[in-house]
């Protein structure tokens, strides 16, 4: 009897339990097999359909491997130069009070040329929300050293590993904007496990909601892999990840409504 | 106890074979094809009836290729 059901059967609408939101548009992710970028982009699009706030989204696109995040998200995208996301959201907030702006970007693109407008955007407490893809690498323009590298990583600029006596710390720059007064709500999540990818969901949901309170910035950092940087198959750079970069960039929420709590 | 049945339809073209929903599958009812599609790449498909249409391959999906079905039986 069990063995009966044809598998016909099994796909019919009122048994569809998960599909792509509508909300990604139908173009094929220009990213590498196994990158974390696309996940973040879907788990961001199914919040924004889940809250429908499709026609009240404005999202800005970093200069790096999510340059091209407006082909991919069905919402209004505006791209901004190399780190100068948070500058624009800014003006875009300032402007149109009632819109939810998010900026996507990178660990090269926010903490690294945008290090600035970041931490200012952040101090001023602008009812925005930041969504950080930390990979701890360059990945767009061939795995150089980046500010999140971590010591003693290989990177095609540090090939034997980055020695912190010459290259300096890895930048640490969630627990850095946590400290300022100006943010409300920062947390770090990653996106490897079925597990972690709900939890990121549930962060970005709130990060959003909380653009209504208009008590300060929202700031979701989201570790990911970068399997091609890091020369590695996709599976194994997850678990390299979790080896590696968890112990340096521990996962949980720091700052909750406004209250340090790490 | 119903039991549960599911269904996983790929979307061949736009799959990259990371092989992260093997990784993720509890039940190990994925497995990559022998064919590639018009990319090169080989495919994720469903290699038994295992699948319990969790989800899990789904949501983590980078390309979002995967469309999941359940039904009780």
């Amino acid at each position: 009897m069990e063995e009966n059901i044809k598998k016909d059967n099994i796909r019919k609408e009122e048994n569809l339990v998960y599909i792509k939101t509508k909300l990604m548009t139908d173009k094929v992710l220009s990213y590498c097999p196994g990158c974390g970028h696309g996940t973040t982009h879907r788990i961001i699009m199914e919040v924004v359909d889940e809250m429908g706030i499709q026609s009240e989204t404005i999202g800005i696109a970093p200069v790096g491997c999510a340059v091209l995040a407006y082909e991919f998200m069905n919402i209004d995208m505006q791209e901004a130069a190399h780190g100068r996301a948070p500058a624009m959201a800014t003006a875009m907030k300032r402007l149109m009070p009632e819109k939810f702006i998010f900026s996507y970007q990178g660990d090269g693109d926010l903490a690294a040329i945008g290090t600035a407008e970041t931490i200012h955007a952040c101090n001023r407490g602008e009812n925005i929300t930041i969504i950080f893809v930390n990979n701890g690498i360059y990945g767009m323009t061939g795995g150089q050293m980046a500010p999140t590298t971590l010591p003693g990583m290989k990177s095609s600029t540090s090939p034997y590993g980055r020695d912190v006596a010459t290259m300096g710390n890895p930048l640490k720059i969630t627990e850095l904007i946590a400290q300022l007064p100006g943010t409300y709500f920062v947390t770090r999540q990653a996106v490897h496990t079925p597990a972690n990818v709900r939890k990121t969901k549930k962060a970005i949901r709130k990060a959003f909601e909380n653009q209504k309170l208009k008590k300060g910035l929202s700031f979701v950092e989201v570790v990911s892999n970068c399997n091609s940087g890091w020369k590695m198959a996709p599976v194994q750079s997850n678990e390299w990840m979790v080896e590696n970069m968890f112990p340096f960039y521990p996962l949980g929420d720091i700052k909750i409504e406004g209250e340090l709590v790490k | 106890m119903a039991k549960v049945r599911g269904e996983i339809v790929v979307d061949i073209e736009r799959c990259k074979g990371c092989e992260v929903c093997i990784a993720a599958c509890p039940v190990n009812a994925i497995g990559m094809s022998k064919e590639v599609n018009s990319k090169g790449y080989h495919y994720m498909q469903a290699i038994n009836d295992k699948c319990t249409g969790c989800t899990n391959c789904a949501i983590v999906c980078p390309d979002g290729v995967i469309t999941v079905y359940r039904v009780k039986i």
